[in-house]
């Protein structure tokens, strides 16, 4: 029988995943962990996770990888990837990192162009630590640090970092997906894989930011999660290519 | 080797290409500015790369990911610059990431002065982060002892997997003097330095979970995290036999003047003063501050001697505490203090030891 599908070699088999059910950060490390193993790439991964949930799986995946102090990961990535070109250096961080605590590292490293690529998780919600409010937390959605749910008058906006970074003239690719769908799985994953080949070719920094979810957090079970993402996820967040130089 | 005159804080950044720096993230602070200025010129020289960070807490990053990369790295700035590294610095201590810092201290606290201080004993000492971690904190009193220390805080860094302060002050940084210069480590060495941390560097290896580099700057299980702090402090007792000290016509003192870095300096130039005079002082100066070297207190013969005098630019007095730890009573113990910038007088150091010796 022909082999058509076999889990990635870069999670280790007996670990496990301390992700909850339904959450959506397994599958995207689960589709890094592909594109590495099919561009070949897995002997100069160093990856960079952030904390949060998105430090979850720093246990259970087989390649390099440093765990960077809360929203400092494009930071630490630069000085790898400076002093080690031939390092593929991308971080894995979440929304409280990489948007909130971290906003100078993130836009410093996107301004400089630094050859790197960002994975940013964009569940709206700070998961670990319990679900407070986000800076990508939906206007109206409720945290445990808003009671009443955001308010625009008193927390203003969730913040489109994809847009945001589109101000600046040096990053190379911005792209916004989801893995709310099959169809935005394949699309995420492209979407890797050609953030990780502009490295490859030295353009510059690229991100992938994907909209996911935390059923935990949100109170939702994984399914109605989906539902979420859809509905009120989406049109806050549209899907597709911001940048593409 | 030829003497040239150099301004401290180039000298501490020459020194740190010679012992292999290859990396170095700053952001620019009165009175270290010289060190990322120079090594903006110097390193592209020699293949290394400087880059300016967005703040401090940027840069200590930078440095740590560099570091965790195995390349020789350094960062530098200056008190309020120094706090916001500290959650980086803990970064590293945790995850065992030999890298090397420089203070060049400022009066304190909040912004402070930009003149000379030494408002961090305590910080430097102490607490340079979260968490109880330790470091080799290294204090010179001239430009050539930086340039020294300097150059052997990377070998210490690398030797430990740790953090290595350089704490200097803005004297020491903005004072000009003739240095010799220590030997240029050639590319084959300072490739081989690279080439020796391949097995822990997080730079990608072969897929296999066992043979993966790993950088933890924490850890999930608790037995772990106590087993790491637990090797950790077998590192910081190891640090007894890396004591530097200076000790200066003890033995037969009866006022002993107790000072580090600038104020050392100045205290020993108060001996050579008083001694001329027949008066019978003597100074103990330690250059690494941390470890400290209480067991150079004990060489003091405290049937003649009157008092310590202790010489810092600091109120209120920090470096007294390890004085007082390694006095242990033995005899009295005064200060001669200054702060704000103000940089220590001689005559004040004169005046406070006499009044120590007519008692
Ligand atoms: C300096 C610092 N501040 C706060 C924390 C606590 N903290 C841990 S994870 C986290 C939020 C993570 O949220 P996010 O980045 O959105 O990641 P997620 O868990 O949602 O994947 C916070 C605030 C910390 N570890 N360090
Ligand atoms: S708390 Fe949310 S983000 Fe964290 S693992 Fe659970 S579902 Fe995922
Ligand atoms: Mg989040």
């Amino acid at each position: 029988m022909e082999l058509i599908y076999s889990r990635t070699k870069t999670i280790q088999e007996d670990k496990v995943s301390g992700f909850c059910p339904g959450c959506m950060h397994s599958t995207v490390i689960k589709l890094i962990g592909e594109v590495l193993e099919e561009m070949d790439l897995v002997e100069k991964a160093a990856c960079v996770l952030g904390i949060g949930c998105c430090g979850l799986h720093m246990d259970y995946i087989a390649y390099d990888n440093t765990t960077a102090p809360h929203g400092r990961a494009c930071a630490v990535a630069t000085g790898m990837k400076r002093t080690n070109p031939d390092s593929l250096v991308f971080t894995y961080q979440g929304d409280g990192d990489f948007a909130s605590i971290g906003l100078a590292e993130s836009m410093s490293a996107a301004n400089r162009g630094e050859n790197i690529t960002v994975i940013f998780i964009n569940n709206g919600i700070y998961g670990m630590t319990g679900g407070q409010m986000a800076p990508t937390t939906l206007i109206g959605m409720k945290a445990s640090t808003a009671p009443k749910g955001r308010i625009a008058e008193e927390h203003g906006y969730p913040m489109h970092m994809c847009e945001i970074l589109n101000q600046l003239t040096a990053p190379a690719y911005l792209v916004r997906t989801s893995c709310n769908t099959p169809a935005n799985v394949i699309k995420t994953k492209n979407a890797i894989k050609k953030a990780f080949q502009n490295q490859l070719d030295g353009k510059g920094f690229s991100m992938v930011e994907i909209v996911t979810s935390c059923p935990t957090n949100w109170g939702l079970d994984p399914l109605d999660s989906l539902k979420f993402i859809e509905e009120k996820m989406l049109p806050e967040f549209p899907l597709g290519v911001i940048r593409d130089k | 080797m030829a003497r040239v005159l150099m301004k401290g804080c180039e000298a501490i950044a020459e020194a740190a290409v010679r012992a292999g720096c290859r990396f170095f993230a700053g952001y620019p602070i009165t009175p270290q500015n010289e060190i990322p200025e120079y090594f903006s010129r110097r390193l592209p020289e020699v293949g290394g790369t400087f880059v300016q960070g967005e703040s401090e807490v940027a840069s200590v990053n930078m440095v740590y990911g560099a570091a965790s990369a195995g390349t020789r790295s350094m960062t530098s700035s200056s008190s309020p610059g120094i706090a916001l590294k500290s959650e980086g610095i803990s970064y590293c201590a945790a995850a065992r990431i030999p890298m090397v810092y420089a203070n060049i201290s400022r009066g304190g606290p909040g912004v402070g002065a930009i003149q000379p201080a030494q408002q961090d004993y305590f910080q430097a000492t102490k607490a340079s982060g979260n968490g109880g971690f330790e470091m080799m904190v290294l204090a010179p009193a001239t430009v050539q002892e930086a340039v020294d220390l300097t150059y052997a805080a990377f070998d210490y860094a690398d030797r430990d997997r740790n953090p290595v302060l350089i704490l200097a002050d803005g004297v020491i940084g903005t004072m000009m003097e003739p240095v010799e210069l220590p030997e240029m480590k050639s590319d084959e060495e300072v490739a081989a330095i690279k080439e020796s941390k391949k097995s822990w560097a997080c730079i990608g290896h072969k897929l296999d979970y066992a043979n993966r580099a790993w950088i933890q700057p924490g850890h999930w299980l608790t037995d772990e995290m106590q087993k790491a702090n637990e090797d950790a402090e077998e590192m910081y007792k190891s640090w007894e036999k890396d004591i530097m000290v200076e000790e200066y016509m003890v033995e037969d003192a009866e006022a002993v003047i107790a000072a580090y870095g600038i104020s050392g300096r100045i205290g020993k130039s108060v001996v050579d003063i008083l001694r001329k005079e027949g008066k019978k002082v003597g100074l103990i100066r330690p250059i690494t501050v941390h470890p400290f070297p209480y067991k150079s207190f004990d060489k003091i013969d405290y049937s003649k001697c009157k008092g310590i005098l202790d010489v810092e630019m600091s109120i209120p007095a920090q470096f007294v505490k390890d004085v007082e730890v390694a006095v242990k009573g033995r005899c009295p113990i005064d200060t001669c203090l200054c702060s704000g910038g103000n940089i220590m007088s001689r005559e004040a150091v004169i005046e406070a030891v006499n009044k120590i010796i007519e008692k």
